[in-house]
């Protein structure tokens, strides 16, 4: 399962951490999120993140 | 507090409340050389409605303006679109004077507002969609979410077709004249592109989507009231094309050389370079860094789409301005660039794979390795710098085409 990055803020959507904060448990990969999940850093969509290289 | 400072009455019920700062030069590392505005809006509906505030110390001529209106104590609402200090600095301050009713921020700002000042549970959270009524008149949210800050959001008054926007079309530039159509075109194109080269560059597929998005709400706007700078009521159309036009980064036939030196090689080159580019017929523009803010060529980048740098090797390494430089345009992520550099050296001359290094993580496409002189050029190298400037020329028109 790969990263993701945040197009706008940088952030780092790592699948074997998740995100525990808003309910995203580890080993969620990043198709899984839910729709309406956002950046936990800046708030932006799903579509504005990019699998990191 | 004085009350010399009066409101600008901008429509039927709204007035500018802000303040002109026409001291401030750097503006966290930008230079602002035409001073700059920080703007604040009353809206005097049945609920009074304060859009944002101002910079801490000009807390009294904001205070000052309201007076000459109604008495600060009678606002019962206020709305942060923006938590940057500029516009939140004296919010805390303002919250206490005014005692509001409510406070609206995004859920952003929520979050940044207490960071910042400790008042997040002060803040009713808003997001896109959501309305607030103000019994005569009506507000509605759109969070734009890093344009550009994660808290940033529009807020728009249905009745009188303001759109209140924040940072976004805004600039540096202290008037005394609140409207576009009062200030000289040249001028506000010059320092709009100077703001969105230095503040949004980075954002622009987000801006793309925001320009879509708002397009489709299909809002009247009479009025786009931002956060610095003059407000938009006759020009509204051009300054959104120019948005779109920045945001899309078109490869156009220009370049810039960038470049700063020690004992002059580095110069010679970079005018060599020039020559080459020259041949081509490709617009080009060399900057000493001598003489060229960061911010100037932040400028400039935004209207080109080559970038070719010229560092001397000293002690090792990139010359200190030059790194100062690719850092910076590094985080402004400029799109659809060309590039190459060139170095002059004594005797070790790692400047030239630094500053490629530089380039492709700012996702520059390398034209060539580049070229690297030591000591003083010779005419080999000057005709090298010549053929590197026409490589970049060349292949920036094919790129064109």
């Amino acid at each position: 399962m790969g990263k993701y990055v945040c197009d706008a803020c940088g952030w780092v959507y790592d699948p074997a951490i998740g995100d525990p904060d808003h309910g995203i448990a580890p080993g969620t990969s990043f198709a899984d999120l839910p729709d309406d999940w956002t950046c936990p850093e800046c708030g932006v969509g799903k579509d504005s993140f990019s699998k990191q290289e | 507090m004085n009350s010399i400072a009066k409101a600008i009455k901008i429509s039927d019920k709204v007035y500018w409340v802000g303040a002109v700062d026409w001291t401030i030069r750097d503006f966290h590392g930008y230079r602002t050389s035409r001073g700059t505005t920080y703007n604040a809006y009353l809206i005097m509906a049945d609920k009074i409605t304060l859009i944002d505030t101002v910079k801490a110390p000009f807390r009294d001529e904001l205070l000052s303006r309201i007076s000459s209106v109604v008495n600060p104590s009678e606002i019962d609402y206020i709305v942060s679109n923006h938590a940057e200090m500029d516009h939140s600095g004296c919010l805390p301050q303002i919250i206490d004077i005014v005692k509001p009713e409510k406070v609206f921020a995004s859920t952003m700002g929520q979050k940044n507002l207490e960071a910042q000042l400790g008042i997040g549970s002060r803040i009713t959270p808003v997001k896109t969609g959501d309305s607030l009524s103000l019994g005569n008149m009506n507000l509605s949210f759109i969070e734009t979410k890093m344009l550009h800050w994660p808290d940033s959001m529009f807020t728009y008054l249905k009745e009188e077709q303001i759109l209140f926007s924040q940072d976004a079309f805004g600039m540096h530039l202290a008037v005394d004249k609140l409207f576009d159509d009062e200030n000289v075109w040249d001028v506000l194109e010059e320092e709009g592109e100077k703001y969105f080269g230095n503040i949004l560059m980075p954002y622009s597929n987000l801006i793309i989507k925001l320009l879509d998005d708002v397009g489709k709400m299909n809002l009247p706007i009479k009025l786009v009231a931002t956060d610095h700078g003059p407000i938009w009521r006759t020009h509204i159309g051009k300054i959104l094309e120019l948005y779109r036009k920045w945001s899309e980064h078109k490869p156009v036939p220009r370049a810039i050389v960038v470049y700063d030196t020690m004992w002059n090689s580095t110069a010679i080159m970079a005018n060599a370079v020039g020559e080459g580019l020259r041949e081509t017929g490709v617009e080009f523009k060399i900057l000493p860094l001598s003489v060229s803010h960061r911010s100037d060529v932040a400028t400039e980048i935004l209207k080109s789409s080559a970038i070719i740098v010229g560092s001397p090797t000293m002690n090792n390494n990139i010359f200190p301005t030059i790194a100062d430089v690719l850092t910076y345009l590094k985080g402004l992520r400029p799109s659809n660039m060309i590039g190459a550099s060139f170095s002059s050296y004594g005797w070790s001359g790692e400047s030239l794979p630094q500053m490629n290094e530089y380039l492709k993580s700012m996702n520059v496409e390398l034209a060539s390795e580049g070229v690297r002189a030591k000591y003083v050029p010779s005419e080999t190298d000057l005709k090298a710098c010549f053929e590197l400037g026409k490589l970049v020329g060349d292949k920036l028109r094919a790129k064109i085409q």
